[in-house]
């Protein structure tokens, strides 16, 4: 079957701007703008960028008991989350395995806005449906809702600079409805990058006068895909369909004491038996290699004695670090610091185990 | 004389030795290019061997030799800055130099108006 890629609302503003676009989870993406990857990546690091991440899927539920029901439909608890926050959360189904990664806003006491995979769009809104019980609102709001990302150190100062209250700016890992430009939208402190930076959701129909009122701040350049996910695996966030999969639980991918299993031990939902039941001997690291070259997804990973112990699920040169970075499941005991073979091509690529997030630098939970 | 391949290589002859490198379309192509695995000096190689791998940000691409000969001199400043490449893909970026070719063989490639003429057809 053939499907259409489909494109987003600023989707003419990155041609215009030079962009090399890519199919990227049934969306022509930009992956990079003319200055390439690298300098996209710096920039975020060392200032401030904008990305286009209108593919991404928003849902809200809402009705008397949703926050009951997304506390069984969700690995991480729902009932304890404050109207105001924003939460990392899970999808799971009932072998404990992935089937998104997502953030819950919690809007208020039974309505929550959920920021899901869009990849994950369909198989998600899918299981929201048949799980949720009657009586709760359900809504694709997708295809009404843009959501564009201002990611890097200068990024609180360049939405002042617009205009917005300095107090009106949410902490980390907060939200709060804004107006800028004349714009309503919710701003929340999250995002992919390890630096300070903010998500703006708005109405598919204002994306475009956002995205040019944010980039008429000199200091705002736009980046793709490409520095997204170099800016990601620096920091050891997981991208769904690579270190999180229908086959891997949030305990092998090293996101166990989020779920606070312990705290909650009578707490169900869906995979929660399984997460409760014998351990895995699969677990996610992080593996610095000894030089430029990358091992990429698929490589195995083998221990000193040349034993297979594991495979790589993302790998690429580290702008920041001078070197390339990798992450990927193993099944044995390990300590960080333990060295590896990642058998890409001709030549085994040395590494070792390294503790995440492997950029320590970034301004993601600098005080405001 | 300048040829060119088909995969983006260039070979520039000067007197006895024959640089190459990959083209400015092939660096461009590539993006930001992180790292250069250079061949050995002294590797004898036949048309079609692997001569290196040139990776970028998001891709990885082998480069195969577009003509027999002895690896005479690499290009040991890509090992610290393969950014040359997308700097200067067709001068400070080459990537080795070869000597002991067989001439008949550049008969096969595309001298720049050919390869010109070849970048307007992809």
């Amino acid at each position: 079957m053939e499907t259409a890629v489909r494109n987003t609302p600023l989707t003419e503003c990155h041609i215009a701007a030079g962009a090399r676009m890519v199919p990227f989870a049934g969306w022509n993406m930009p992956v990079q703008y003319s200055e390439g990857i690298i300098a996209e990546h710096n920039h975020t690091r060392n200032a401030v960028s904008l990305f286009d991440i209108c593919h991404m899927g928003e849902f809200r539920i809402n009705g008397a008991g949703a926050r009951t029901a997304l506390d069984h439909l969700l690995a991480r608890p729902v009932s304890d989350q404050q109207t105001g926050i924003c939460r990392y959360n899970f999808l799971l189904n009932p072998a404990g395995g992935v089937m998104d990664d997502l953030i819950v806003y919690c809007i208020a006491d039974d309505e929550f806005f959920i920021v899901v995979n869009a990849g994950c769009i369909a198989s998600d809104a899918a299981q929201f449906r048949q799980e949720l019980p009657k009586g709760i609102e359900f809504t694709d709001e997708s295809d009404a809702t843009a959501k564009i990302d201002l990611q890097g150190p200068l990024s609180a100062e360049v939405l002042i600079s617009l205009g917005l209250d300095a107090d009106r700016l949410p902490k980390y890992f907060h939200f709060n409805n804004v107006k800028t430009g004349g714009m309503s939208c919710l701003l929340s402190r999250t995002g992919y990058t390890g630096e300070l930076g903010f998500e703006i959701y708005l109405p598919t129909a204002q994306a475009e006068n956002m995205w040019n009122l944010l980039l008429s701040d000199s200091r705002v350049k736009p980046a793709g895909l490409g520095a997204r996910d170099t800016l990601r695996l620096e920091m050891g966030y997981a991208l769904y369909g690579h270190e999180l999969n229908t086959t891997v639980t949030p305990l092998e991918a090293g996101m166990g004491s989020m779920l606070n299993l312990d705290k909650y031990p009578e707490r169900q939902f869906i995979g929660s038996n399984a997460l409760r039941g014998p351990a895995s001997d699969k677990q996610l690291v992080g593996i610095m290699l000894d030089g430029r070259r990358a091992a990429r997804e698929g490589t195995i990973i083998s221990n000193i004695a040349g034993e297979e112990i594991g495979i790589v699920t993302s790998g690429a040169f580290s702008p920041s670090l001078g070197k390339a970075v990798a992450m990927g499941y193993i099944s044995e005991d390990f300590n960080c610091g333990d060295k590896l073979l990642l058998n890409a091509g001709r030549k085994a690529i040395p590494g070792q185990i390294t503790e995440l997030p492997f950029y320590q630098s970034g301004s993601v939970r600098k005080k405001l | 004389m300048k040829y060119f391949t088909e995969e983006h290589e260039w070979i520039q002859i000067d007197g006895n030795e024959a640089i190459m490198g990959i083209t400015e379309h092939a660096a461009n192509e590539l993006g930001d290019i992180t790292y250069v695995e250079l061949p050995e000096e002294g590797n004898e190689l036949i048309v079609g061997d692997q001569l290196g791998v040139v990776e970028s940000v998001k891709a990885a691409s082998d480069i195969y030799s577009p003509l027999g000969g002895t690896v005479v001199a690499v290009n040991e400043a890509l090992e610290d800055n393969p950014e040359l490449i997308n700097e200067s893909a067709e001068a400070k970026g080459w990537i080795c130099k070869l000597t002991d070719f067989d001439e008949s063989e550049l008969n096969d490639l595309m001298k720049s108006s050919g390869y010109e003429k070849y970048l307007k057809s992809l």
